[in-house]
């Protein structure tokens, strides 16, 4: 390695070594762009300017500028010794996505969209969100910027994150609930659409995660592979060597692809996606669209989806809002179907178990969404001899999630 | 030569304009599509587009949402809506069916099957609301077997360059989509349309109907001076889910909206 410095892969280069999407944005028969003809003209436009500013140098300066001076990147990578030693196996490293300003690996993405959205002109910002907190890191820099933000939240989530609907509000967004279906996620995103093909002349749509349509998982990939470009390099500035795998949560798989994107040509790394499981893939309760959906088309792209016979989305579920969607990104798809990851399922109960562990082994508290990762872990550490390297993404903090777990144990807070 | 391209020529050898209903299969219970589609036909539709329920109608606004979610609860699928046609088409082989939906029920049927399927139950096109014509090759190709149009949709957003693509892939008629926005919205700008149809009218042979923003009599008649064809989807869904409980009534009223309508495009300009 000819730079071994954690802070240069923190920053963005141009002209990545990326090779798919094509450039109708298909990952193998995945991605695409399947929206109604109103929203053609604009992803275009999209695509030229998200293409066009990747290799603009002043572009990448000031969103490099960001990143470091306003998210505080890079995050570090963390050897969790008690934990390691507590499993008996591979060494843990976690990818501190938990100490980003606004407390997770959302705020990567949409410093790059909300900047990018400033320079084609656009002056009102919308967003969909789950557990709030692509919500949350959307009012973050719509504050930062001087832009108009509105977010669209499914009511019930808007029930279960009231912190983080209070924290958007405070930063002097507009949260919108949708009352619509099953009025989660996968709603708020519908609803996002309506708003976006309605006032599609100064609204720019920054979607949160590695789906919709094209350019979308890639853009948005592009901004999160930060988290992985910088864990290889301190990985390798630490250990000398790279990780014999990788595990991050999947929902719409933004994390996961950051941390897997820089390392997908190292063949030795293995890559492990983390879905909801829910209360057990058997019970049909859960959110684990490439542990036991089928591929279908929603929301602008083909991936794999949660749906009955009919081709209609079926509602998922999970402990963690952040999970709780019944598509993944189309990159994941094809991953999961090229073999180059191996995509498991996490049930509540284990995700939440693994959350009260790391939080008194290694006093840091996780997100429900990153729990599902670390739980993962935990299975697959005692396998692994303690030479062995696991990197898992912390992809962010669980303090947004407290009131969730003091209520399952019965406690009003 | 399919029903639609029949259609569209008797009405321009009569110097007519096609008024195109839509309602959503099922909506608000199975059993009521049927009477519904032949109370259109009696009133002056000349072609009925058919909705195919979906559980994230994402280009469709607060009504059309609505309708879905009532047909929904019957579990509506895409083989009823096939069986519904099929039952249509015992007492009427004329009046051309248009399925109007989103791709996935299509997707998971598989489109040979689809198309196959569909024209076993005298469908006469489809206008799959998220699948542009950049992604449609495959199924097109399974529709073109079986003699099926495949509908697209043109918006004020579209440049001439996609505009000249999509009339080359087109078959049927065009549906110019007169806002920026979802169904059931309410900003239509009628010079506006006016000058964009004129616009395509360059550019193709196809009949182009205009739809979204069409509420009443009035703005119908206004649309069907420079279109081929009007399209009324929100104003009338609403009518069928105000008079839900009322079958009978429902059916009755649903004939007068159509009926004026047809009066109102039909009177001279």
């Amino acid at each position: 390695m000819q730079n071994t410095n954690p802070a240069a892969a923190s920053t963005v280069k141009s002209g990545s070594d990326i090779t798919l999407p094509d450039v109708k944005g298909h990952f193998g028969p995945y991605g695409g762009r399947f929206v109604a003809e109103t929203l053609m003209g604009p992803l275009e436009e999209l695509t030229q300017a998200y293409e066009h500013y990747l290799k603009d140098p002043e572009f990448l300066s000031e969103l490099n500028y960001e990143l470091k001076h306003y998210v505080g990147r890079p995050s570090p990578l963390y050897h969790a010794k008690r934990w390691s030693e507590m499993l008996g196996g591979a060494q843990i490293y976690l990818k501190r996505e938990d100490l980003n300003h606004t407390g997770a690996h959302k705020v990567n993405n949409t410093v790059g969209q909300a900047l990018l959205a400033r320079r084609m002109g656009k002056t009102r910002i919308i967003a969909e969100t789950g557990a709030g907190q692509h919500g949350v890191a959307s009012a973050t820099v719509a504050a930062r910027l001087g832009l108009e933000c509105v977010v669209y939240m499914g009511s019930e989530d808007i029930k279960r994150q009231s912190t983080n609907v209070f924290r958007m509000k405070l930063l002097g967004a507009t949260v919108v609930p949708v009352e619509a279906g099953s009025k989660t996620l996968k709603d708020a995103l519908n609803e996002a659409m309506r708003d976006w093909v309605t006032n599609v002349d100064n609204t720019f749509y920054i979607i949160g995660t590695v789906a919709g349509p094209h350019p979308y998982p890639a853009m948005v990939r592009d901004f999160q592979a930060v988290i992985g470009r910088e864990a290889r390099e301190q990985c390798l500035d630490m250990t000398g060597r790279l990780p014999d795998a990788l595990v991050a949560c999947v929902g719409g798989g933004s994390n996961a692809i950051g941390l897997f994107h820089p390392f997908i040509k190292d063949k030795t790394v293995e890559m492990y996606g983390v879905e909801a499981g829910g209360e057990g893939i058997e019970t049909g309760h859960h959110a684990a669209p490439l542990t036991a959906g089928s591929p279908g088309v929603l929301h602008g792209n083909r991936t794999y989806l949660m749906e009955d016979e009919d081709g209609q989305i079926i509602e998922t579920h999970s402990i963690s809002a952040g999970l709780d969607y019944p598509g993944v990104g189309p990159e994941h798809a094809w991953l999961k179907d090229i073999g180059r990851a191996q995509y498991v399922a996490i049930n509540d109960d284990e995700a939440l178990a693994a959350f009260h562990t790391l939080t008194r082994i290694e006093g840091i508290m996780p997100a429900l969404e990153s729990s599902h990762a670390l739980a993962y872990t935990e299975k697959l550490a005692p396998k692994m001899s303690r030479e062995k390297i696991i990197l898992v993404n912390l992809s962010g903090r669980g303090d947004k999630d407290i009131q969730t777990v003091a209520a399952l144990k019965g406690i009003t807070l | 030569m399919g029903r639609i391209t029949e259609c569209f020529e008797a009405l321009k050898a009569a110097n007519h304009k096609a008024l195109i209903p839509f309602i959503t299969a099922g909506d608000p219970s199975p059993e009521v599509t049927l009477p519904l589609l032949h109370t259109l036909v009696e009133n002056g539709a000349d072609i009925i587009e058919l909705g195919v329920p979906f559980s994230d109608p994402m280009a469709d606004g607060p009504v059309i949402q609505r309708s879905t979610e009532r047909a929904l609860k019957h579990n509506i699928g895409l083989h009823n809506v096939l069986d519904i046609v099929s039952e249509f088409r015992k007492t009427n082989k004329k009046t051309p069916i248009i399925l109007m939906g989103y791709l996935n029920p299509v997707e998971i049927m598989g489109y040979g099957k689809f198309a196959k399927q569909a024209s076993a139950a005298g469908v006469d096109g489809i206008l799959v609301v998220d699948m542009p014509p950049e992604e449609s090759d495959e199924l097109q190709s399974e529709l073109k077997q079986y003699g099926i149009d495949q509908v697209f949709l043109l918006a004020p957003t579209t440049s001439d360059k996609r505009l000249a693509e999509i009339c080359s892939k087109a078959s049927g008629f065009l549906y110019y989509v007169s806002l920026k926005g979802v169904t059931g919205s309410n900003q239509l700008n009628i010079e506006e349309v006016a000058g964009k149809i004129a616009h395509i009218r360059n550019l193709t042979g196809l009949p182009v109907g205009v739809g979204f923003g069409i509420k009443d009599a009035s703005s119908a008649k206004s649309v069907s001076a420079f279109s081929d064809a009007v399209i009324v989807g929100s104003s009338l869904v609403n009518l069928i889910a105000d008079l839900a409980d009322k079958t009978d009534r429902m059916i009755t009223e649903a004939g007068k909206f159509i009926a004026q309508l047809r009066m109102a495009i039909d009177a001279p300009h």
